[in-house]
């Protein structure tokens, strides 16, 4: 049953968030049934506006969220089950995640040893050199130096607070890292630094990363495969190449056009779609379920739309390597 | 308005303009000798990372300066006025009147406890000294105008019954209230989503159309600048450093800072290494000598760090301020990476 190709194994999981009881009660279905595997070593992008639960979808799956149903499968193992001080361990071991704002993510009050190497001491490492050794290493890693572990993250500069954050999320020497927006709250110049850096890392460490952003160029330039989100669900999911030549899903589409292109030609004459499922999709008779269009290419559609999508898919052909 | 007869009119003249902050370590010199100029009908953009001092030439030209900034020279002429010198009376007829502003953050800059109709109304009452019951009706046109569905039922609601996009349409629709024929917009879509973006981005520019208004659009997001600007400003450490078209920015870059802001961002055909810049902007307490961008600049040469360059002419329109274009200076390229994507852009323009 278990797919050994994934390493990271998403099936059908759900994760609602509900307020008010009675009559009043409301139910925001945040991630509703989505299913994706991550391959190891591999960089899978998620996209999608503010609310669209891919946020949600990343802390459900490390379990700072618990999922409402379906199921969270981690090299072989189920850890979307009930939280035991085992499967805490488990997961701690093998997740790291790096998050958006990297003030709000450190502690001001602790010292960036203290931060970094908070993950060692959970881990029942006690020797105090030891520690401070694998924390300095870790910062050159992440280019900063010995000097700054004993400063406070106030002392640092946006970009440099990422790197701690970064670093923190490494030291535990984790098998896979979930990414949410590293990149967002930083400054042009230093973003590359840090997707640069994020890159360096990946290779050098084999890492598997579930990258979350909205900026749809940085998430084309760092994963292998993107999964487009909408309203909770996971719409299309594909390889970078294929999603941004042949996207099928209409919202896909509408996300695309949508991008600001830096190039004054093309981006004044730019010709923006709409995306509208009341009227881009009739699901009256057909029930949309997720199907592979071609290989590799999931799109969310009924099987009339599948067909009209596999024509599209061999009238493009086959693109890129 | 006689639109061919103005335009090439200037209306908004920013010379030399300096200006600095009172701060606990000293003065920190946000805005250094910034000069351009704003015609009717154009939009110029201003470019740059956060603490350029793009925001804070643009709160000169409103009057909004916070108290513990000094405008230490230059001049903002409009309307045969030095907007520096003004009183905050004589600043009441200009600002939201002629000059209107769009802020980064809807949300911050709505008034919470205060129905959005009434906003809108409020802004009229006080800029057109018009009657409630005139307000009224334009505050309800000028909804509409902006592309709120529904107006009649969403008069009555509060900024947090918006979305974020929407909530910008009653900024832009405020803005739009005094009948301004300056547009200012500081990162009016940062907080946004790309959808929403790109609808807000084209609704600026049809009012912009519609009513002849000049708009000055700050931003960092260079895909923005593409669609939006007629020409751009690109500021570093309280100078610009590079002006000129838009064509001229994207296509014959000089400076090599405008080569790493084009080069630092992947766009969707990028596959090599990034090219960052090392390193962090400056203190601007303390700036370095000579060229500011000399530290994380890898062509700097030796006269970088101990003068500062002046602006160079490359045509009547680009301006770039980099010792690189003195007839002495080494030839240098543009980096390879950088080449190739212009060559793509050029690719994509002729294949329309």
């Amino acid at each position: 049953m278990d797919n050994p190709t994934y390493l990271l194994e998403v099936k059908n999981l759900c994760r609602y968030f509900t307020s008010g009881r009675g009559k009043k009660k409301l139910t925001v279905k945040a991630v509703d049934d989505v299913s994706f595997g991550v391959k190891p070593a591999e960089t899978f992008g998620l996209v999608g506006e503010s609310g669209c639960g891919k946020t949600t979808l990343g802390r459900t799956v490390i379990r700072l969220y618990d999922p409402t149903s379906g199921q969270v499968i981690f090299n072989g193992r189920e850890i979307s089950g009930k939280m035991t001080n085992d499967l805490r361990r488990y997961l701690t071991e093998n997740i790291a995640m790096i998050f958006q704002d990297p003030i709000e993510s450190l502690n001001p009050r602790m010292t960036v040893e203290e931060i970094i190497g908070e993950g060692l001491k959970v881990r029942g490492v006690k020797d105090k050199d030891e520690i401070r050794r694998r924390v300095v290493e870790m910062l050159e890693k992440v280019g900063l130096n010995e000097e700054h572990a004993t400063r406070y993250p106030h002392e640092f500069s946006g970009g440099q607070r990422q790197r701690i954050g970064i670093a923190r999320a490494l030291i535990v020497q984790p098998k896979m890292i979930i990414a949410d927006e590293p990149v967002s709250a930083l400054d042009v110049s230093i973003q590359a630094q840090v997707i640069n850096l994020l890159n360096d890392l990946k290779s050098e460490f084999g890492l598997t990363i579930l990258f979350i952003a909205h900026n749809l160029s940085v998430v084309k330039y760092f994963s292998d495969r993107i999964g487009v989100m909408y309203y909770g669900r996971l719409v299309e999911v594909a390889r970078g190449d294929d999603l941004y030549a042949k996207p099928l899903h209409p919202y896909t589409r509408a996300l695309l056009s949508a991008i600001p292109e830096p190039n004054p030609l093309v981006a004044k004459a730019k010709r923006r779609v709409d995306y509208d499922p009341e009227r881009d999709h009739d699901y009256t008779h057909e029930k949309p379920e997720m199907v592979e269009v071609e290989p590799d290419h999931f799109v969310y559609c009924s099987p009339s739309e599948f067909a009209r999508y596999r024509e599209i898919c061999k009238r493009v052909g086959k693109v890129g390597a | 308005m006689a639109e061919d007869r103005n335009k090439n009119e200037v209306i908004l003249q920013v010379k030399d303009l300096r200006i600095s902050f009172r701060a606990y370590g000293g003065l920190v010199k946000a805005v250094r000798g910034v000069s351009f100029d704003l015609k009717r009908g154009e939009t110029v953009a201003i470019v740059g990372e956060s603490g350029s001092g793009k925001s804070v030439s643009i709160k000169a030209i409103m009057g909004i300066l916070p108290g513990n900034a000094i405008i230490e020279g230059g001049e903002i002429l409009y309307g045969g006025m030095d907007l520096t010198k003004l009183t905050e009376e004589e600043f009441h007829k200009i600002r939201g009147k002629r000059i209107g502003l769009i802020f980064q953050d809807p949300l911050s800059s709505l008034n919470p406890i205060m129905k959005v109709g009434a906003q809108i109304m409020e802004a009229l009452i006080l800029s057109q000294k018009m009657d409630k019951k005139a307000a009224r009706i334009r505050a309800l046109e000028l909804m509409e105008a902006v592309g709120i569905p529904d107006v009649e039922r969403r008069f009555h609601q509060y900024p947090f019954q918006f979305s974020g996009g929407m909530r910008q349409r009653i900024v832009i629709a405020i803005a739009l209230a005094g009948d301004p024929e300056i547009l200012i917009c500081d990162e009016p879509t940062t907080a946004l989503d790309v959808t929403v973006q790109a609808r807000i981005l084209e609704l600026i520019n049809k009012i912009k159309e519609d009513r002849h208004l000049s708009v000055i659009f700050i931003t960092h997001d260079l895909g923005v600048v593409a669609q939006m600007a007629d020409r751009v400003n690109v500021m570093y450490a309280g100078k610009i450093v590079e002006t000129g078209t838009t064509e001229e920015i994207f296509f014959s870059p000089v400076h090599p800072y405008t080569w790493a802001l084009l080069s630092s961002m992947p766009d969707l055909e990028t596959k090599e290494r990034l090219l960052s810049i090392p390193g962090a902007p400056p203190n601007m307490i303390a700036p370095p000598p000579g060229d500011a961008f000399s530290v994380r600049n890898r062509y700097a040469m030796k006269i970088d760090f101990e003068k500062e360059p002046p602006l160079f002419k490359i045509t009547d329109t680009h301006y770039a301020a980099t010792w690189l274009l003195h007839p002495k200076a080494p030839p240098v390229q543009m980096p390879e990476a950088l080449r190739a994507r212009i060559e793509r852009m050029r690719r994509a323009v002729a294949n329309g």
